[in-house]
C-alpha cells in the first residue's frame, strides 16, 4: 500500500472525492460547499468535477439542510451533508436527533437512513463564545447514530469512507485544529476503518489517557514529556463516541489501574463524565486512584487571547493531571 | 457527640483494658483483639471518656463492628446534668444553656482529623489484592493521598511476608496435620517467590571482633532498654549500605521497579508456636543505635507474645533474617516479594585466623549469605554490596554514631 | 353497472366512511375502553375529504408525507386497517411494530414516508424525498401535508424556500383546520390567508380550495399534481375543520368551537356532503350507501379484534432497529 503525507485536509477531501467518484449516490450540501470551494476547503474543485447536480449549495437555512439530507438518505441517496461549523447543528438539532437518529426505530425498521453530516468542530482561534464548542458528547448522547471524531489524517480518511459507505446515520465531527495536520495516508480507495473501534496511539503501563479528536496531540505531547521520567502514559484515541469503544479502555484500564480523560468539550455530562461511570461500572476492581478529567473551563468561552488559553485544555494540563492520579 | 471506635479487623474481644468511663489518651490501648493473625491492639483514636462499651470477652466482631465510642471531656458531665434538669423540671433557659455546651463539645469532637482517622482509605484496587491475599487492610500503610492505600502498598506489604523453611515428610508412621493459617501463608508467599523470583546467593565471611568489642564498650555505657543487640547492629549496617545500593532497595512489582528512598529493615522473628512474623525498622540507617535498639526490642516482644500493632509489620523494604543463635554455619533465606532481596545473617563463630602480619590467632566470624532476586540486579552488585557491608561491620564505628542526614 | 367516475365516487365514500368509523373506534379505545394509552391521539374526523381527495390524485409511485395526524392519511393510502389500529393500542403487530405510537404510521412500500410528531419536522424531509427523485431523474411527486400552525415554525420557510430554489417536484398541501393546537389562524398568522406565503419564495400557488368537497380536493390537487411533476413546487391551502380537540389533551375545544362546529357537522360535513352528491345525481340509494358502510364498520370491528388480540412488543424488540445491523454488528 502506497502512503502519502497529507494534511487531514487533504485527506478528507480525497475520501470524499473517492466515495464520490465511486457511488453515484453520494452527493453533498451544504453552505459555500460549490462555488466557495468549501470553507474549509474539503470540497475543493468538487463543483468543476462533479456538476450542481452532486455539489449542492444550499441557503444558510441549517435546518433544512439537516432534515432534506436525512429525506434524501430514506430515498435511497447517501448525501453528505456539511455544517459549516458543529456551533450551527445546534440549529439543525431537531433533524439530527429527533429524525436523523430515530427513524429507523421509530418506525421499526421500515427506513434507513444512510446519511453522513459533516461539521467542523473545536475552538481556540478566538472565535468567540457562540462559534467556540466541542459538543460531541451532546451528540454522541443520543442513540440510533453514530458519532466520528478522527485525530489523524489516516483515521480521518478511513472514518469517513466507512461513515459513508454504511447504511447509519454518522454525525462526522472535523476538529477544525487539526485540518492542517499532517501524517501518512494510505493511497488506498478501499482503506476502511471499522466504526466504533479505538485505537491504542502510545502503549505505557502506568496511566490510561482517553481522548478523541485534538485532545489525543495533547495527550501524545504529555505522554513524550512524562516519559522522560519514567512515566509511561497509555494513550487511547476513541476515535468514535458512538459506538463507544469501552472495551479496549477497559483493557488499558486493567493494565495501568489509573485513567485521565482528556477531551475538548466542556466538563458537565461529558465524555469525561461517561468513562469514568463507565469505569466505575465495569472496572471498579482495577482501581488504584480517582479518574480525572481534562477538559475546557467550565465558562462560555471567551475571545480574549489571554482567557481563551486558560480556558483550552493542553498537554501541561493533561501532564498536571496524570501527577495527580499517580500521587 | 463522641467518636466511635470502629474495628478495622475482625476478631474475638480478648479484653477491655480501660473501664467504661475512664479518661484515655489519643493512642491509650484500650482492648485487645484476637484477629487472624495475631493479637491486635485497639487504641483509643482521640482523648476523652471511655462510654458505650457494646461488647464484652469473648465476643466474636465483625471488621467495621462499633465497640465503644469516646466521648469529648464534657459531654458526659452535660448529659449527666441534663438528666439532672429533667428530674428537677428546671426551666427552658437551664436547658439551652445545656444545649449549649453539647454544640461546643461537638464542634471540638469533629476535628477532621479524628474523624479521617476512622474510615481506612484504599483503592477498590487494593482492596481485591488485599482479599485475594488474605491481608488485612489495616495493616498495610498506605502512601497514597491521604494515606489511601494503593496496588503498589499491598504488594510491599506482601513481600514483608515471613519466610519458612520447608517441611520434611515422613515415610511412614505419620499423621496428617491441620495446616495453620501461617503455616499456609508463610508456605504460599514462600512458593510464589522461589517460583516468580529468580533468587541468586552470595556469601562472605566478615571479622566481627572490632564489631562485637565496641558492642560491648558501647552497651555499658547506656541504660537497659537502649542496649544494641548483634542485630540491631546488622540493622543499621544494612540500611547504611543500601543508601548506596538503591537498585538493591527496590521493588519488583508487575513487571515494573519501584524503587523505595526509606531503607525500612524487616527483621524475621521466630515465633514460639512455630511461624514467623517479620517486624520492621523504618528509616534504621537514620536513628540513633539505641533508639533503634529499643524499638526493635519492643516489637520484637510484642510479636512474641502475639500483640503485634499493625505499625510493626508494615512497609519493609529489605530483610534480614538472623539464625545467629541457634549455632548456624550457614544459610540462605527466601526474598519476599517484592523486595529485591534478603540477607542471611549466620552464627559468630570463633576459627583459627592468620593475621595481617602473619600470626595465628583466634577470631570471630559471621557468614553472611545475600539472596537477590535476578530481575533486579546481578551477582557483581550483589558481591559490591557485601563488600561495603563488611566495611560497616568491620569498622564498625559509624554504627554506634548518632548523625544527622 | 355504475360508470368509472360513480365507482371512483363510492370508493371515496368508503375510504371517507372508513376514516371516520376508525377515528371514533379510536376515541372510544381511549376514553371508553381505555384499550387505546398514551398522551397522544390525533384524530382526522372532519378532515377526510382533503386526504382521499388528495391522494386520489396521486399514482403509487408518488410520495406522501404527513404530521402526526396522520391516522386518515395512512388509511387513504391502503395501509392494513388492522396494522394501524395495533399500532394505536401499541402492539407488536401494529405498523411500526408498537415502538411508533398513533403519530408514526408508515409503509415504505406505499411509498408513504410517514406521520411525524414535531410541528414542521417532516418538511425537510419531503423536500429530501424530492430531491432524491429528481436527483434519478424519476418523475414522481412528493406531496407534504402541513398543518396551519407549521407554517409558522422555521421549518416551513426553510423547506419552501430549498424546494423553489431547486425546482423540486413536490406539493405542499396547507390543511387549514382554523386552529393550531388550540389558537386560531387570525390570531397566529399575520396573513392568514396562508397560500399567499408561496409568494415570498416565487412558488406557484393554487390559492384556496374547498377542503369539505372531495371531488374539488381531488381535482385542484391533480391539477397540483401535474405541475408539480412537469415544472417544479406548488402550495395549496385546503379549508377544512377538526371535530374533535387538537389531541386527547384538549379539553375545551368542544365548547370554544361548540357552535362552529354545529355548523360542520350539520351542513358542511364531507361525508354527507357526498353522499347528499351521490343520492341527488342517482348514483346510489340509501340501501347501497348503506351496505357500502356496514362494510367500513365491519373492518373497523375486525381492526380492533385483530389490534387487541396481538401481543405486546417483548423484550427482544427493545434494542431491534436502533441501527441497521451491519457485519460489524
Amino acid at each position: 500500500m502506497m502512503v502519502r503525507n497529507q494534511p487531514m485536509r487533504e485527506a478528507l477531501r480525497s475520501a470524499l472525492q473517492e466515495e464520490m467518484r465511486r457511488d453515484e449516490r453520494v452527493f453533498v450540501m451544504g453552505e459555500e460547499v460549490g462555488e466557495w470551494q468549501g470553507t474549509h476547503r474539503i470540497t475543493r474543485g468538487f463543483l468543476q468535477e462533479f456538476g450542481e447536480r452532486r455539489v449542492r449549495d444550499t441557503p444558510i437555512s441549517e435546518m433544512a439542510i439537516a432534515g432534506a439530507a436525512v429525506g434524501a438518505a430514506m430515498n435511497g441517496l447517501r448525501p453528505v451533508a456539511e455544517m459549516m461549523t458543529i456551533s450551527f447543528a445546534f440549529l439543525a438539532m431537531d433533524a439530527i436527533v429527533n429524525h436523523a437518529a430515530k427513524i429507523r426505530y421509530m418506525f421499526d425498521g421500515e427506513f434507513e437512513v444512510p446519511l453522513v453530516i459533516r461539521a467542523a468542530s473545536g475552538w481556540g482561534d478566538q472565535a468567540t463564545a457562540t462559534h467556540s464548542h466541542s459538543p460531541e458528547p451532546i451528540f454522541a448522547h443520543f442513540p440510533g447514530m453514530y458519532l466520528a471524531c478522527p485525530s489523524t489524517p489516516a483515521d480521518a480518511k478511513g472514518m469517513l469512507k466507512t461513515a459513508i459507505r454504511d447504511p447509519n446515520p454518522v454525525l462526522f465531527c472535523e476538529s477544525i485544529a487539526l485540518y492542517p495536520r499532517p501524517g501518512p495516508v494510505p493511497n488506498d480507495e478501499d482503506y476502511l476503518l471499522p466504526i466504533g473501534e479505538a485505537a491504542v496511539k502510545r502503549a505505557g503501563a502506568d496511566v490510561t489517557l482517553v481522548s478523541f479528536a485534538a485532545g489525543v496531540h495533547w495527550c501524545l505531547q504529555a505522554a513524550r514529556e512524562l516519559s522522560k521520567e519514567g512515566i509511561e502514559c497509555e494513550v487511547v484515541d476513541l476515535r468514535w463516541l458512538r459506538p463507544l469503544d469501552m472495551d479496549t479502555v477497559i483493557a488499558s484500564f486493567q493494565k495501568t489501574n489509573r485513567c485521565v480523560v482528556v477531551e475538548e468539550s466542556l466538563p458537565m455530562y461529558s465524555l469525561g463524565s461517561e468513562v469514568a461511570a463507565q469505569l466505575q461500572e465495569r472496572a471498579f476492581d482495577y482501581m488504584d486512584a480517582p479518574i480525572r478529567r481534562v477538559s475546557a473551563a467550565d465558562v462560555p468561552l471567551p475571545f480574549a487571547r489571554e482567557l481563551e488559553l486558560m480556558a483550552l485544555p493542553n498537554a501541561d494540563k493533561v501532564i498536571a493531571s496524570v501527577r495527580e492520579v499517580l500521587r | 457527640m463522641s467518636t466511635p471506635i470502629t474495628l478495622s479487623v475482625a476478631g474475638i474481644l480478648l479484653n477491655w483494658l480501660v473501664e467504661e468511663g475512664a479518661a484515655v489518651q489519643s493512642g491509650d490501648v484500650i482492648a485487645e483483639i484476637e484477629a487472624d493473625k495475631a493479637t491486635v491492639e485497639i487504641e483509643a483514636p482521640v482523648h476523652g471518656i471511655l462510654l458505650s462499651l457494646s461488647a464484652e470477652p469473648g465476643d466474636e466482631l465483625a471488621e467495621g463492628a462499633t465497640i465503644a465510642a469516646i466521648a469529648a471531656v464534657g459531654e458526659e458531665a452535660v448529659a449527666a446534668d441534663r438528666e439532672a434538669e429533667e428530674a428537677d423540671e428546671l426551666g427552658p433557659d437551664a436547658a439551652t444553656e445545656s444545649e449549649d455546651a453539647i454544640t461546643a463539645a461537638a464542634a471540638e469532637s469533629k476535628e477532621p482529623d479524628t474523624m479521617q482517622t476512622e474510615r481506612l482509605r484504599a483503592s477498590p484496587l487494593a482492596r481485591k489484592l488485599a482479599a485475594e491475599r488474605g491481608i488485612e487492610l489495616h495493616q498495610v500503610k498506605g502512601s497514597g493521598p491521604q494515606g489511601r492505600i494503593v496496588k503498589a502498598d499491598v504488594e510491599n506489604f506482601t513481600a514483608s511476608q515471613p519466610v519458612a523453611a520447608s517441611i520434611p515428610s515422613t515415610a511412614e508412621g505419620h499423621e496428617e496435620l491441620a495446616i495453620g493459617r501461617m503455616r499456609k501463608r508463610i508456605g504460599e508467599g514462600t512458593s510464589r517467590s522461589k517460583r516468580e523470583a529468580p533468587h541468586f546467593y552470595v556469601t562472605i565471611e566478615v571479622d566481627v571482633d572490632s564489631l562485637l568489642d565496641m558492642r560491648r564498650q558501647w552497651n555499658e555505657t547506656q541504660r537497659e532498654a537502649q542496649k544494641a543487640s548483634v542485630n540491631d547492629l546488622l540493622v543499621k549496617a544494612v540500611a547504611l549500605t543500601l543508601r548506596d545500593f538503591p537498585n538493591l532497595n527496590t521493588h519488583f512489582v508487575d513487571g515494573k521497579l519501584l524503587r523505595h528512598w526509606r531503607r525500612n529493615i524487616g527483621i524475621s522473628v521466630a515465633l514460639e508456636g512455630g511461624g514467623l512474623i517479620n517486624v520492621v525498622a523504618k528509616e534504621a540507617d537514620r536513628r540513633e543505635l539505641g533508639e533503634l535498639a529499643d524499638a526493635n526490642r519492643t516489637m520484637i516482644e510484642r510479636a512474641r507474645e502475639g500483640r503485634i500493632r499493625p505499625g510493626d509489620v508494615e512497609g519493609a523494604t529489605f530483610t534480614i533474617s538472623n539464625l545467629g543463635p541457634y549455632d548456624v554455619l550457614e544459610f540462605s533465606a527466601i526474598i519476599d516479594p517484592p523486595q529485591a532481596g534478603i540477607l542471611a545473617v549466620s552464627s559468630t563463630r570463633r576459627v583459627p585466623v592468620v593475621r595481617e602480619d602473619g600470626s595465628l590467632g583466634v577470631g570471630r566470624r559471621m557468614r553472611l549469605t545475600v539472596s537477590v532476586d535476578h530481575r533486579v540486579s546481578d551477582g557483581a552488585e550483589a558481591a559490591r554490596f557485601l563488600q561495603q557491608l563488611r566495611q560497616h561491620l568491620e569498622s564498625p564505628l559509624r554504627l554506634f554514631l548518632s548523625e544527622q542526614e | 353497472m355504475p360508470s368509472a367516475k360513480v365507482k371512483k365516487l363510492l370508493g371515496w365514500y368508503g375510504q371517507m366512511v372508513l376514516i371516520r368509523e376508525f377515528e371514533d373506534a379510536c376515541d372510544r379505545l381511549f376514553w371508553e375502553e381505555k384499550q387505546i394509552t398514551g398522551v397522544y391521539l390525533h384524530l382526522y374526523s372532519g378532515h377526510e375529504a382533503v386526504g382521499v381527495g388528495a391522494l386520489a390524485a396521486l399514482t403509487e409511485r408518488d410520495h406522501v408525507i404527513t404530521a402526526y395526524r396522520d391516522h386518515g392519511i395512512a388509511l387513504a393510502r391502503g395501509l392494513d386497517v388492522g396494522a394501524c389500529m395495533a399500532e394505536m393500542m401499541g402492539r407488536v403487530d401494529g405498523t411500526s411494530g408498537g415502538k411508533g405510537g398513533s403519530m408514526h404510521l408508515a409503509d415504505r412500500s406505499r411509498n408513504f414516508w410517514g406521520g411525524y410528531a414535531i410541528v414542521g419536522g417532516h418538511l425537510p424531509l419531503a423536500v429530501g424525498i424530492a430531491l432524491a427523485s429528481q436527483y434519478r431523474g424519476e418523475d414522481e411527486v412528493t406531496l407534504c401535508f402541513v398543518g396551519d400552525g407549521a407554517t409558522n415554525n422555521g421549518y416551513f420557510h426553510e423547506s419552501l424556500n430549498m424546494a423553489a430554489i431547486w425546482d423540486l417536484p413536490m406539493v405542499w398541501l396547507i390543511e387549514n383546520n382554523f386552529v393550531a393546537m388550540g389558537t386560531r389562524v387570525e390570531k397566529h398568522a399575520g396573513e392568514p390567508e396562508l397560500h399567499k406565503r408561496a409568494a415570498a419564495y416565487g412558488m406557484k400557488s393554487l390559492g384556496r380550495v374547498d377542503g369539505q368537497d372531495v371531488q374539488a380536493v381531488h381535482d385542484i390537487t391533480r391539477q397540483a399534481v401535474k405541475y408539480a411533476r412537469n415544472k417544479g413546487p406548488v402550495l395549496l391551502e385546503a379549508l377544512t375543520y377538526r371535530y374533535k380537540g387538537h389531541g386527547v389533551s384538549d379539553r375545551s375545544y368542544d365548547q370554544r368551537f361548540a357552535a362552529e362546529l354545529a355548523e360542520y357537522r350539520e351542513s358542511k360535513d364531507p361525508i354527507e356532503l357526498l353522499k347528499r352528491k351521490l343520492l341527488q345525481a342517482g348514483h346510489a340509494d340509501e340501501t347501497s350507501l348503506g351496505e357500502i358502510e356496514a362494510v367500513q364498520q365491519e373492518k373497523v370491528k375486525e381492526a380492533v379484534a385483530f389490534a387487541a388480540a396481538s401481543p405486546a412488543p417483548s423484550e427482544e424488540h427493545l434494542y431491534q432497529n436502533v441501527y441497521v445491523e451491519t457485519e460489524r454488528a
